[in-house]
């Protein structure tokens, strides 16, 4: 089960600079730490976010083991029309989990 | 460690004989009571603020799907007795409660528990799991901003002095009771820690130590640790005892499940 949030503004007007905000559940495990006996937990952490609005890619990220569990991610946009905000991403098994959020553009 | 309960007497004759009985020396007056908030740097407690980042919230998200999904052999949900979720509303303000059916003292994590295991026949969840956290935190975040309203029963009063006791005890290799930190050094910090006082306000809450969402059993385990005192096993009824006088000694305090704290 996906448990990811993310938040846009419902409406804006056309041209108005709007903050985008996602956060994801996910334990981000380093890779550098070892469980019960000394054996070794192995890395799962999430490699890749990328944001699309209105199908073109308008922002994207590396992760690497320093970012926390459950990362939380800000951004600003430039409102240019309605559509719809997608978040993918992409952890250490290839799995993509995916959330979006409308806008509507006056 | 050796066990508080039997140090009590002797800490309690001791106590006696120094402070000439006042074993309330060092209570919180109700007008100095802060939440922990109160404690954290601007950036926390604007995080905890904002739903959108508030990290606890996912935890909301896991339990709202949890609440809805049938589960055991009635094949109910939640949902099914229990109506949206906003009906909980309330409700964990009112916890740790007497429970009359075994005649003992039940958390909200109890409670929940014992509907999936009476009410659904649905499986245990244990203690301190996602899923039960996440139906705990579910249930209590309904009353946030409702003050803590601990039931009056009186079969209670005997459990809130056992808390009281513990909450006062002296335990552990550094010998420190709750109180110790709490009561009397609030204001003051511990390795460039808050102390804080202690009000058990925002359970479950999201912890950035922890990377998760967390307990108030968990907590206090971190605590008893802290003074290297042996912790009380998970859902004991002295952590409940505990957790009952600590809701006693907050009572009027606002709720803020999902609350962040460093």
């Amino acid at each position: 089960m996906t448990r990811a949030l993310v938040s846009v503004p419902p409406e804006a007007k056309r041209g108005e600079i709007v903050d985008v905000r996602a956060m994801i559940a996910h334990p981000m495990e380093t890779g550098y730490r070892m469980g019960p006996n000394g054996a070794e937990i192995p890395r799962d952490i999430i490699t890749r976010l990328t944001c699309t609005y209105g199908g073109a890619e308008v922002f994207s990220a590396e992760f690497f083991p320093a970012v926390s569990a459950n990362p939380f991610v800000s951004f600003s946009l430039i409102a240019t029309e309605s559509g719809t905000v997608a978040f993918e991403w992409t952890d250490d098994k290839g799995q993509t989990e995916t959330a979006s959020a409308e806008i509507v553009v006056s | 460690m050796r066990r508080p309960a039997a140090r009590l007497p002797v800490f309690a004759a001791l106590a006696l004989a120094l402070l000439g009985g006042d074993a309330s020396a060092g209570e919180i007056a109700p007008g100095e009571r802060r939440s922990g908030r109160a404690f954290m740097a601007p950036q926390t407690q604007a995080m905890q603020a904002d739903d959108t980042s508030n990290p606890g919230m996912l935890w909301v998200l896991q339990g709202a799907s949890l609440w809805e999904e049938k589960a055991g052999a009635s094949g109910r949900s939640c949902a099914g007795c229990h109506g949206a979720a906003e009906a909980m509303r309330g409700v964990a303000t009112r916890f740790p409660a007497f429970d009359a059916a075994s005649g003992k003292l039940i958390d909200l994590t109890g409670r929940i528990r014992q509907c999936r295991s009476e009410r659904q026949g649905a499986p245990d969840l244990p203690r301190d799991s996602d899923a039960l956290l996440a139906l705990t935190t579910l249930v209590a975040h309904q009353s946030r901003g409702l003050p803590i309203a601990p039931p009056k029963e009186p079969r209670l009063a005997p459990y809130r002095e056992t808390g009281r006791q513990i909450f006062t005890t002296r335990m552990g290799q550094l010998d420190l009771s709750c109180a110790n930190c709490h009561d009397d050094h609030w204001n003051q910090r511990l390795a460039g820690s808050a102390v804080t006082q202690a009000h058990p306000t925002g359970y479950p809450l999201y912890r950035l130590e922890w990377q998760g969402i967390g307990s108030l059993q968990r907590r206090l385990r971190n605590c008893m640790i802290g003074v290297r005192a042996e912790p009380f096993a998970a859902g004991s009824e002295e952590f409940i005892a505990l957790e009952l006088y600590l809701m006693q000694r907050a009572a009027g305090m606002e709720i803020e499940t999902p609350a962040v704290r460093p």
